[in-house]
């Protein structure tokens, strides 16, 4: 398997090893292999200083100060800005929010959109592989206004039925709110063709792009879509932040989210009004370490390309795919023909948590259940899957761990 | 067998298991002697909150004692279940809502078992402490009326 290690050359899975310490932890005596990244990702040294080096050395608030502190803070914190803009190439800074997620972005997102557009008869289309996070804000949104919650059906293969998506688009719909790769089975949607049929008639979209950003290049002003969310953990960030990409003129034409510092322009007990772009949308203090963290996170990425990444993980996912298939007994859920990170499964008729459980004993950290998409386990009638989700710093060695470990796990269970 | 009695014995079978790997094959062969529910008891009111896997559990209370009966759609949750049922049934309500249950402990279990497991487990002994209490009340309220 030493093709999939050469994409990365002059750079060699070693040396991008040995910048995830977290990685040479021993669990249970075991060298620890770590496959839940869809989960979260681990973090890069470069990531750890940044952060560290904020707070050594310049921290401060942003955006207050006259002083000096205060203004090097501020110069990160808008860097970091930059970063991500230029990262999925927006075409203004000012179109990046600072979330607390992707959790954050889309309650953002189906709070003031639903504010400003959404009344009764109105429709919200997802799809039935959507995360919990952009299933609840939009019941949450559709109670609150009368609309209506339309949902895309998709296939036992784990693809969108798009007859059904050219059906329901032709509906009332006011925002078609979706994910680029599902998280529970992996599949990457047709996301050029569904924003296309979208905006034919005027329907504003959010890609859920959690699962996406980490894996495949993106960029917002291509794809044409109108809100973008992801969060920073994923892609090799800190926890606590998130990305909301939105539209200059869309963002523009909504109400605030919260109140507070910083988002506002002037207040008094009669009128307020409100700050510009992006602060409208950052009320009180922002989590400046942790953008300062997603912006070296997004340096590490580009210093390997995500070009580079995406090839090497196609080749592993393919490898992996191929050696999973030879353990008895093994199903994947989610055969769609374009997927990404994600590899879901059953070991014969084994609940996934006793796999999951047999497996973390030998030091391969999985995830199992449902994986926050409840609907699409009772869409396919099972309990929930154990999960093997990878990332950059995964190698063959992994998988071959993995494929022992499932061996073992089958012989344990009977 | 007191309820003591029950878990020092638990203790020194798990003795003879140092490797983890082990231990799980013999949690595991426990469950297949777990006295399993009648599949009508197999309801969403015989289910046990905060497991991950699926746990159904039913008392029944004869000549003074309480009887259990369970399963789960998980193997080492079912083997899991096995123990706590062969510790705690067939003993008086008091004795069960008295006990103390430390074989989980020494037997190092907690240390091993993932937090939503250990969680489960913890579930699954208060819900039994339940039943018996219960029955224990109803019992006090016979006598005194
Ligand atoms: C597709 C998808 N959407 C949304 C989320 C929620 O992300 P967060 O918990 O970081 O807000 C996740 C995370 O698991 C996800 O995979």
């Amino acid at each position: 398997m030493s093709h999939t290690l050469n994409i990365y050359e002059p750079l060699s899975i070693e040396a991008i090893r040995a910048e995830f310490p977290i990685l040479q932890t021993l669990v249970y005596g075991n060298p620890l292999v770590y496959l839940d990244n869809a989960a979260t990702t681990q973090k890069p040294l470069s990531v750890l200083e940044a952060m560290d080096v904020y707070y050594k050395t310049i921290n401060a608030n942003v955006h207050r100060g006259v002083h000096h502190l205060s203004q090097v803070a501020t110069d990160a914190f808008e860097e970091a800005r930059r970063k991500v803009a230029s990262y999925i190439n927006a075409a203004h800074d000012h179109e990046i929010i600072f979330t607390r997620g992707t959790t954050e972005g889309i309650n953002l997102v189906a709070s003031v959109f639903g504010r400003a557009n959404l009344k009764a008869g109105d429709e919200v289309l997802i799809t039935a592989m959507e995360h919990h996070s952009n299933i609840v804000p939009w019941q949450l949104a559709c109670e609150y206004y009368g609309a209506k919650l339309k949902v895309i059906p998709f296939s036992e293969r784990g693809e969108l039925d798009m007859d059904a998506f050219a059906a329901l688009i032709k509906g009332p719909v006011k925002i078609l709110s979706f994910t680029y790769v599902s998280n529970s089975l992996g599949t990457i949607n047709p996301v050029n063709e569904m924003i296309h049929a979208a905006h034919e008639r005027g329907i504003v979209v959010l890609l859920d792009a959690a699962q996406a950003v980490q894996h495949i290049p993106i960029d917002v002003q291509e794809l044409d879509v109108d809100f973008l969310v992801f969060s920073s953990h994923k892609i090799y960030g800190p926890t606590g932040l998130g990305v909301l990409y939105g539209k200059e003129a869309l963002l523009n034409k909504l109400p605030p989210y919260q109140g507070g510092g910083e988002m506002i322009r002037t207040v008094s007990f009669e009128k307020t009004t409100y700050n510009d772009l992006p602060f409208k949308f950052e009320a009180g203090t922002p989590d400046i370490a942790g953008a300062i963290g997603l912006g070296a996170a997004l340096d590490y990425v580009n210093s390997i390309g995500i070009d580079r990444i995406k090839l090497a993980e196609e080749a592993l996912m393919e490898y992996a795919q191929e050696m999973m298939s030879g353990v008895p007994g093994i199903r994947f859920v989610g055969e769609a023909a374009n997927k990404a990170g994600v590899i879901s499964f059953l070991l014969g008729n084994h609940h996934p948590f006793d796999v999951g459980e047999i497996l973390d004993k030998q030091g391969i950290a999985v995830r199992t259940g449902h994986h926050c998409c409840q609907p699409v386990m009772d869409r396919l009638g099972i309990p929930g899957t154990v999960r093997a989700s990878f990332s950059v710093y995964n190698t063959p060695e992994d998988v071959d761990r993995l494929v022992k470990g499932l061996e073992k796990t089958a012989k344990m269970l009977g | 067998m007191t309820i003591k009695e029950q878990q020092d014995e638990i203790i020194e079978e798990f003795a003879y298991y140092p490797e983890w790997m082990e231990k799980y094959e013999y949690i595991i062969q426990l469950g297949k002697e777990l006295p399993l529910i009648e599949e009508k008891y197999k309801t969403d009111d015989h289910l046990i909150r905060g497991c991950q896997s699926r746990v159904w559990m039913h008392p029944e209370y004869r000549d003074g004692k309480v009887w259990f009966t369970a399963d789960s759609d998980a193997l080492i949750t079912k083997g899991l279940v096995g123990m706590v049922i062969r510790v705690l049934s067939g003993h008086t309500p008091k004795e069960i809502v008295d006990a103390e249950i430390y074989f989980i402990s020494a037997i190092a279990l907690n240390s091993h078992l993932s937090p939503t497991r250990s969680n489960g487990l913890l579930s699954m002994l208060k819900q039994i402490k339940n039943y018996a209490l219960a029955y224990h009340l109803q019992d006090v309220k016979r006598e005194t009326t």
